[in-house]
């Protein structure tokens, strides 16, 4: 089933974390294997924000040695960052297996996450300047106590409580996918791609990586191909609803813009509202009320809808 | 159908009283049903166990801190105790609020509502001040349901009678497989709206979106507005004058009718080529389609 939210407000900061955390936590009937949240806070050029696992939440049960292998691969990143001319100005690691880099960059960070993924067990979640990408097993509660999310500030944001029904309870295949290597994209979906290995081959051909057996990184790696070739983000969306086969209705953030897309036979939910300072959205009214309890009008969008808000 | 008193069938168990009222399987397969059906058994269609309630006795729930479950059980003990008018405050789109009430009620909605809002209900006259979730009223026997502003999918799916009126637009697949009684659009409607419709009238003052009426056995569509494509075997009819007496009623009815009155409503209709069970094989349907 999955649950999806999103918000975006217009023009300023807000409690992102918090919010999105009330959203979630409403939506957790929908899907309480993972949560996962992208958040968006003021972008600071020339500094990246870089989270990354080098191991499954499940792996932690599996005898001493992975420690010693978490050491090596976090050296070995920190190699590569050296050789492509990263200074770590921060790291933190809220679990032993997820990180939180502070990088400072001036160049293109494409082939620095190309090189760092070649490290076995290592995936980067996010790369940006403003995105902070969190994803982990359990509820929003949980996940937000864990990573401290609920003090973020942020512009807009992303998020995600998923039921698996495709692949496997594990962060590889939790949501939100990060656009890579595509700075600061991220997607949420609820849905099913039936074409999935199609597509899929056809972005392997174009040299695209899957890390995961998850139809919805479908989405995260075509939005990425559409953006690197120049498409914008609201022509990509009405590319994929012609593109993409299934019933899907799915998140895109960036930067500073929230996009959302709804499938031609429109079977996944998505509730909207939309005042002139918050536009918020969720497969549920019941998660905009956790944020909007007064009496507010709501819609829902129809088939092959796409819409795209402005931070 | 042999007679039993309201008194008997509260001592019977589920199965005795459903064989009592003549619901047997082999009864409700294919024709039997009308046979089954007794035009004098006027006295029996409300349920022998429903409360009596009185309409001028009325009480507020703030919903707020309950769960739906919560919220169903109490409705039921206050119409147990005799509570005819009965509004829900901050419902804040809790699901399934108002679910299977059998027995006539005034339930009044402050706010809205999530998904599967007063699904399966059998009489209450229910009014909704906010929005409603997917699959409001599903399986709606009788009663009324008027919601002011918009309703998710699948609004009134397989209903079966009563009035069930949004003000505003509703999403895709509205009254999906309905069996009977009425659904009235303020607004526009989605996609595949009346899929498989098999009896009752659906009422859209503004635009239908594509697929309108696919696969519709029966049943009848009113659409004021534009119709963005007409679904497989859907078909457009004559509007004559008794459908437009019977637009005028209902419309009026419920305060929505247009200032330009009816004439301008298509009615769409089963062209009862595809779901004929006729003699066809499936390459001549072809043909036809």
């Amino acid at each position: 089933m999955c649950g999806i939210a999103g918000l975006i407000h217009k023009g300023k900061s807000s409690n992102v974390g918090a919010e999105m955390t009330s959203m979630l936590q409403a939506l957790k009937h929908r899907g309480p294997d993972s949560t996962g949240y992208a958040v968006y806070g003021e972008p600071t050029e020339g500094d990246y924000v870089m989270r990354l696992k080098v191991a499954e939440a499940e792996d932690m049960g599996r005898g001493r040695g992975i420690h010693k292998v978490i050491t090596d691969r976090i050296s070995a990143v920190e190699d590569i960052l050296s050789e492509f001319g990263a200074q770590v100005k921060s790291r933190d690691s809220v679990t032993e297996y997820a990180l939180r880099y502070v990088l400072t960059h001036d160049g293109e960070t494409a082939d620095m996450a190309k090189n760092i993924e070649e490290i076995e067990g290592v995936e980067i979640l996010s790369l940006g300047n403003g995105l902070e990408l969190i994803k982990d097993l359990g509820d929003a509660s949980v996940v937000a106590a864990q990573y401290g999310l609920n003090d973020f500030k942020g512009t807009h944001g992303i998020g995600h409580t998923r039921m698996a029904t495709e692949s496997d309870v594990d962060i590889r295949s939790a949501h939100p996918y990060w656009a890579f290597p595509y700075n600061d994209v991220s997607v949420v979906h609820n849905g099913q791609i039936t074409n999935y290995w199609i597509m899929r081959r056809e972005m392997e051909r174009k040299g695209h990586r899957f890390m995961s057996n998850c139809d919805s990184e479908l989405l995260a790696v075509y939005t990425a191909h559409n953006l690197a070739n120049g498409v914008s983000l609201e022509d990509s969306l009405r590319r994929s609803i012609e593109e993409i086969d299934g019933v899907f209705t799915y998140l895109v953030a960036t930067k500073d813009q929230l996009g959302m897309a709804k499938d031609t036979m429109a079977a996944k939910p998505l509730v909207l509202y939309e005042s002139d300072d918050l536009i918020a959205m969720a497969s549920e009214e019941v998660a905009i009320r956790a944020i909007l309890p007064q009496e507010i009008d709501t819609t829902d969008p129809y088939d092959e809808e796409v819409r795209v808000w402005q931070a | 159908m042999a007679s039993v008193s309201d008194a008997e069938l509260k001592e019977m168990t589920q199965d005795e009283r459903a064989r009592a009222l003549g619901m047997t399987t082999e009864q409700l397969t294919g024709q039997s049903m009308y046979i089954e059906f007794d035009p004098d058994a006027t006295d029996r269609f409300t349920y022998p166990w429903a409360p009596e309630v009185d309409f001028n006795k009325r009480t507020e729930i703030d919903t707020d801190t309950m769960t739906s479950t919560e919220v169903n059980s109490k409705i039921r003990a206050l119409m147990a105790e005799g509570y005819g008018t009965i509004v829900l405050k901050n419902p804040r789109g809790k699901h399934s609020l108002g679910v299977g009430i059998l027995s006539r009620l005034n339930l009044i909605i402050e706010g809205s509502t999530g998904y599967f809002g007063v699904g399966l209900i059998d009489g209450p006259n229910v009014r909704i001040s906010g929005r409603v979730g997917w699959s409001c009223a599903e399986n709606m026997m009788s009663g009324t349901v008027m919601i002011e502003k918009n309703a998710g999918s699948t609004f009134g799916a397989a209903m079966r009678g009563g009035d069930l009126v949004c003000r505003g637009s509703v999403g895709s697949r509205t009254g999906i497989d309905q069996k009977g009684g009425t659904i009235i659009v303020g607004g526009d409607t989605g996609a595949l709206s009346g899929f498989m419709m098999q009896r009752g009238r659906m009422v859209v003052c503004g635009n239908a979106g594509k697929n309108l009426g696919d696969s519709m056995y029966d049943g009848t569509i009113y659409v004021g507005g534009e119709i963005k494509s007409l679904g497989v075997d859907a078909v457009t009819a004559e509007l004559t004058e008794l459908d437009k007496a019977w637009l005028t009623r209902k419309l009026t009815q419920y305060g929505l009718m247009p200032d330009k009155g009816v004439d301008h409503f298509t009615k769409i209709v089963a062209g009862k080529q595809l779901w004929n069970y006729d003699n066809l094989e499936p390459n001549e349907k072809k043909l036809i389609l």
